[in-house]
């Protein structure tokens, strides 16, 4: 397919005027929402998928691009101004931003996330735009052990590769998958892990789990912990613009970053955390002013910021063209498709151009509305921010509730919200990372039926599943990926006893 | 302790990582039990059966892992946490249950979750934050009802409005 002729029939879906307006109210949503502090975007996706419920599907998807852009700027704003990141792809940001608020610095901080958040997300969303079509004719070859595969390298790499504990990443993922098994079998009619209670016979809704998770599961950690640490607020003082220097100091930064999130981000790799730290040690080393660093250098929030951005473009590429969530957010993206009985794919490409081209164009669309709106407004985010903590966490639980009882009015459905919140705080206060969670619920029950019809057309020999070239490969990649740490683990073990 | 001293940090056998793992080897085993029910209808390849008894071996060895790691004290420092808030929001999510249960409708049922979970987070005016979670829920209530026409629980309130 011609990259440039789907793009400008993307763009034709994108302008006509209620869909401009519907990425208008998903910017100003998503900001609004994910600057709250706890928030991250893919809380912020999972909040706002009730909003949604009513509209066609094009409209819908449009909203989401607008929530998942301006979820993200939202939450640089926080990670700046109060020092509390959603989530660790905002650390680094945190890390310099915060000090360049407590220094009076907060107006070229903001400018400088907004911009490279810009400029990257436009570099990814081109990348993307051009990356998909060719990533579609080479999936469209894809059998069903293909696919099998290619979901157990996102499995490992999500949960074990890069977390601190492999042992803790896999028994989160593992979770997951458990929690997928429950309800209908789909090829056979039988209940799994029912426990005869015909609620569950449906399985468990993704947005249930995840706002059980991330919205219940932080108001209960933080409520556990609020005698520890008091949020201080720093006030944007000083002109808002960045001078000719920031602007000097800025703008390779944003293009190494976009260099090193678009690439990982793409990858079925999952997670911004290492771009984002791969792109401030980068800048640390190269930067002229190395004294700065760790007390507010520009170039310390320009690249990790950058980076963040354009990784969420890239996980767009997994999501798209196969179906295949690599992160929390991209996870309840995939939930918003499947509201719609829409999966993600070759297929959709194929069958629903208008669809996936409208949602690309939006993107960038959704860019341009978050770099006009996010400047001006910033006065209203800081507002936001200043809600007093008890009404701010009463209120994000009453929108945590509010979308389950308006998807699923059930005394069943609200108990599994609070015991996914109460899972979700255990998993924070005993150190557990929750997206492996959501990816496995997700994921497994794809995973599992691949694996079937994989082995039903083999006619239960399992050898077909390293006979094709692609998934022998692939099943390799995942292994290495899944024994790497623990074999990094050793040598450093074996290092430290040599020393 | 002194610095400099090459001995190893105090490594103890941390209690809430073996309960981890028991409830792991308690999972797996509630898996394999249920799996025993299903019938496997599949003449070729995998039935219904096959991936529970995968996932369950999995969750054995994890909790083997997690026994192991709680054994040598390898688990992350924690801070102390306060178990009172967390209660207050518990309770909190216990009355908007039983209201949305008992048909007592939306608005008084997060306006409860909100009282409390405030309270939780330290604030005693409980009056004052009740009629903020009132008009609050019933401003929710309108938007998402009339607007959206999503469809929310009705309660004595909301037929009211």
């Amino acid at each position: 397919m011609d990259t440039f002729a789907a793009l400008a029939h993307g763009m034709a879906v994108a302008v006509q005027p209620m869909n401009l307006l519907y990425a208008l109210i998903g910017v100003f949503l998503g900001t609004a929402v994910g600057v709250l502090p706890g928030i991250g975007p893919a809380l912020t996706v999972a909040l706002l998928l009730p909003v949604t419920y009513k509209l066609d599907p094009g409209g819908s998807l449009i909203m989401f691009a607008g929530i998942y852009y301006g979820g993200m700027y939202g939450g640089s704003t926080t990670a700046i101004l109060i020092n509390t990141p959603g989530e660790s792809a905002s650390m680094a940001t945190a890390l310099e931003g915060n000090k360049m608020a407590k220094a009076g610095r907060g107006g070229p901080a903001l400018a400088t996330s907004a911009i490279g958040s810009f400029v990257a997300g436009t570099i990814a969303t081109i990348g993307l735009a051009f990356l998909a079509p060719w990533l579609v004719d080479f999936a469209v070859r894809f059998g069903p052990e293909d696919y099998f595969a290619l979901m157990c390298v996102a499995f490992v790499t999500v949960s074990a590769t890069f977390g601190d504990s492999p042992i803790r990443g896999l028994t989160s993922l593992f979770i997951g998958l458990t929690l997928g098994l429950i309800g209908i079998d789909k090829l056979t009619g039988q209940a799994r892990l029912a426990f005869g209670v015909p609620e569950l016979l449906d399985g468990v809704e993704v947005t249930t789990l995840a706002v059980g998770l991330f919205a219940v599961g932080e108001a209960l950690f933080v409520a556990s912990r609020r005698h520890h640490t008091e949020e201080k607020l720093e006030p944007v003082r000083g002109s808002l613009w960045m001078t000719k220097e920031d602007w000097k100091r800025s703008w390779k930064p944003w293009l190494r970053g976009t260099m090193f999130g678009f690439p990982i981000g793409a990858l079925p790799a999952g997670g911004a955390e290492i771009p984002t730290f791969l792109s401030y040690s980068t800048e640390k080393r190269l930067t002229k002013h190395p004294e700065e660093f760790g007390k507010g250098a520009i170039e310390g929030v320009a690249g990790p910021e950058a980076a963040n951005n354009a990784s969420a473009a890239g996980t767009l590429v997994p999501l798209l063209t196969l179906g295949l969530p690599t992160s929390a957010t991209a996870a309840m993206m995939l939930a918003g498709f499947q509201q719609y009985g829409l999966n993600p794919g070759p297929l959709l490409f194929a069958e629903r151009p208008d669809l996936v081209w409208g949602l690309i164009a939006s993107l960038f669309i959704a860019n341009c509305m978050l770099l006009v709106l996010n400047l001006p407004l910033v006065g209203l985010w800081v507002r936001l921010l200043a809600i007093p903590q008890p009404w701010l966490y009463a209120g994000i639980l009453v929108f945590a509730t509010m979308g389950t009882i308006a998807a699923k009015p059930s005394v069943v459905e609200l108990s599994m919200l609070a015991g996914f919140g109460v899972l979700g705080f255990l998993m924070r206060r005993f150190d557990f990372p929750i997206a492996p969670v959501v990816v496995g619920l997700i994921l497994g029950p794809i995973a599992e039926s691949q694996l079937r019809r994989a082995l039903a057309i083999s006619l239960g020999d399992p050898i077909a599943l390293v006979q094709s070239p692609i998934s022998a490969t692939l099943l390799g990649v995942a292994l290495i990926a899944l024994l790497a740490p623990f074999v990094l683990k050793g040598l450093g073990r074996f290092k430290a006893n040599e020393d | 302790m002194t610095s400099g001293d090459p001995v190893q940090p105090q490594r103890r056998v941390d209690r809430a990582g073996i309960v981890i793992a028991a409830l792991l080897a308690v999972l797996a085993a509630v898996l394999v039990w249920d799996a025993r029910g299903l019938q496997s209808t599949a003449m070729y390849g995998m039935g219904p059966e096959a991936m529970p008894v995968v996932i369950a071996c999995g969750l054995a060895l994890l909790a083997i892992g997690n026994f192991i790691d709680a054994l040598r004290g390898n688990l992350p420092a924690r801070e102390s946490a306060d178990p009172v808030p967390v209660v207050l929001i518990l309770v909190g999510l216990a009355l908007l249950i039983a209201i949305i249960g008992f048909g007592g409708g939306f608005i008084l049922a997060t306006s409860a979750l909100f009282v409390t979970t405030s309270a939780a987070f330290g604030r005693r005016a409980i009056l004052v934050d009740s009629i903020i979670a009132i008009v609050m829920s019933t401003l929710i209530y309108l938007a998402f009802d009339r607007l959206l026409t999503l469809s929310l629980p009705a309660g004595p309130l909301e037929r009211l409005l």
